[in-house]
């Protein structure tokens, strides 16, 4: 069970000329259960990457595997990969458009063929996952604050029960508070089920945080595609990038110069305090 | 897919066209329209046809592009000629089971694809060279005297002008909500009529949703810089006739002129 993508290249507007490389000879491969995060300045092609995952983009040239399986032969069913790689959209609640918040969450397992009853059973433990009360459940998906709104829309996904889990910034214009429940939440989901996640980000302290390995991307380019501590290492040429590493490492950095012995790979806020303690006693 | 609609876009270049006041190039549209309907003869069409090529050169507005846009109206066309061609009156020519296909049908049908050709590269000319902006504000300009009536032309004006921009967005936005209800399952290609009306709904409804948002976000932020509407309204960059609008307005007199003439012969 994995993906394997192989060289993919992927333009815009081929054969007028003026070709646009979004994505260039990217190449990588993801096991199962694995936490990934993905991050890239705006327009490093991050987003176009994920559409590739599950066919809704095809590469221009490259191939993809999933399970071993081309997902670009044409003997391939589209429709199955994209049961197994869900994929959560940016802003994902404005897709919301049922009467009812249930009614919503159901659409994808209804259109996975599930019967009635099935569909109903799924969307339930998935609301349920997302930690909705169940007092809204029968509501209009309209009269939900930001935060929750988010939380069904993942639900949406969730109910499909993917093998992989996809969301592209799933905690954009969400507060700090918001944010840490839907992060907490997946990591949760991750550690209990085994489901392979891939978090696309920009924000270094969620990703140091959570995830196990990540991938960098600049102008359609895999840029580093590694641990997180040897990733952040390379802090200054994140930096050029227009991107950087999380702030406990900058500091960490700074007392370093200033003559204090700590470690340069810390990336996490818990871990730089246990790091000073050490040297302070 | 939906990114190849053409028409009504703006395409970015340096010619004296995209330079003339938009008012010039409403004008000189609308007269070109009008010289299309003076008669029908091989000359007068031919002689508007040149006149229209030597536009699209000054344009710089490539040829091919203006062609992609026409594959929208091409429906229209091959409908039109088709009428025309079976149900003329007139000389037979071939006859096909019921269907008679007359001298005279060929004749009008002819005419008809080359008018419609003429009228729809010639609109579009206009919308290729001139931003929806500058579009608007030269008909906001041209209809000023309607204010009299009490028309609201800035308002109207406005909306056009508002309306324009907003459909790049909302094409944008179709895209985005068709791959993420795909990507839940969703099947837009297959099934009936009635299935597929269906299929629409996850998709339309979420883009209602986004025009009513998008269209609130943009009414309070017009609000919150005291946008009040047309009157005592002042201009960064008025609209002022320069020497080669003038120029433009004989040049389009003169052809105007010269269509009657060969109309006449």
């Amino acid at each position: 069970m994995s993906i394997i993508a192989d060289k993919i290249n992927y333009t815009y507007d081929k054969g007028s000329g003026q070709e646009t490389y979004a994505l260039k000879n990217v190449s990588f491969a993801i096991e199962d259960g694995e936490f990934i995060g993905l991050i890239g300045h705006t327009g490093s092609g991050k987003s176009t990457l994920i559409q590739h995952l599950n066919g809704l983009v095809k590469a221009t040239t490259g191939t993809i595997y999933y399970n071993g399986q081309d997902i670009y032969d044409p003997e391939y069913d589209m429709r199955t990969l994209r049961n197994h790689v869900g994929l959560v959209f940016q802003y994902p609640e404005h897709q919301l458009f049922e009467t009812d918040i249930f009614k919503d969450v159901c659409f994808g397992p209804l259109n996975q063929g599930l019967s009635k009853k099935d569909a109903e059973f799924r969307a339930f433990e998935a609301l349920r996952q997302v930690g909705l009360e169940e007092n809204l459940y029968y509501q209009s998906p309209f009269e939900l604050s930001g935060g929750q709104k988010r939380r069904v829309a993942i639900a949406g996904v969730l109910a499909m029960k993917p093998d992989v889990l996809i969301l592209d910034e799933p905690t954009a214009g969400l507060d700090p508070r918001g944010r840490d429940e839907i992060l907490d939440y997946l990591a949760k989901l991750h550690a209990d089920t085994g489901i392979t996640v891939i978090l696309v980000s920009h924000s270094m302290e969620d990703v140091a945080k959570y995830v196990g390995r990540i991938m960098v991307m600049n102008h359609g380019e895999l840029l580093y595609d590694d641990e997180p501590k040897k990733v952040f290492t390379h802090y200054k040429e994140l930096e050029a990038v227009g991107l950087a590493a999380p702030q406990v490492t900058y500091l960490m950095a700074e007392l370093r110069k200033r003559g204090m012995n700590v470690p340069l790979d810390v990336t996490t806020v818990e871990e730089a305090r246990e790091e000073l303690l050490k040297v302070i006693r | 897919m939906i990114r190849d609609i053409t028409i009504g876009q703006y395409y970015q270049t340096d010619s004296v066209i995209h330079k003339l006041d938009p008012r010039v190039k409403l004008a000189g549209t609308v007269i070109f329209l009008i010289s299309l309907f003076i008669g029908k003869s091989v000359p007068l069409y031919l002689f508007a046809a040149m006149f229209l090529a030597a536009m699209i050169k000054i344009s710089k507005v490539p040829f091919r592009f203006i062609v992609k846009g026409l594959k929208a109206v091409l429906f229209i066309l091959i409908f039109s000629a088709v009428f025309n061609l079976f149900l003329t009156p007139g000389t037979p020519v071939v006859t096909l089971w019921r269907l008679t296909i007359t001298w005279e049908g060929i004749v009008t049908a002819l005419y008809m694809i080359f008018r419609l050709l003429m009228l729809i590269i010639g609109s579009s000319l206009l919308t290729l060279t001139t931003t929806p902006n500058n579009l608007t504000d030269g008909l906001e300009k041209s209809l000023g005297f309607l204010k009299i009536f009490r028309v609201p032309v800035h308002e109207v004006a406005m909306m056009m002008s508002i309306a324009l921009r907003f459909i790049p967005i909302l094409i944008e936005e179709t895209d985005k909500i068709m791959k993420a209800q795909t990507a839940r399952g969703a099947d837009f290609d297959h099934g009936n009529i009635i299935q597929r009306a269906k299929a629409m709904v996850p998709l339309l409804v979420p883009l209602f949703i986004s025009a009513f948002r998008r269209a609130n976000d943009l009414a309070m932020a017009m609000e919150a810089r005291c946008y009040r509407g047309g009157s005592g309204r002042t201009k960064m960059k008025p609209l002022k006739y320069k020497k080669r609008d003038i120029m433009a307005y004989a040049i389009l007199f003169v052809y105007l002129a010269a269509m009657i003439c060969i109309s006449r012969i």
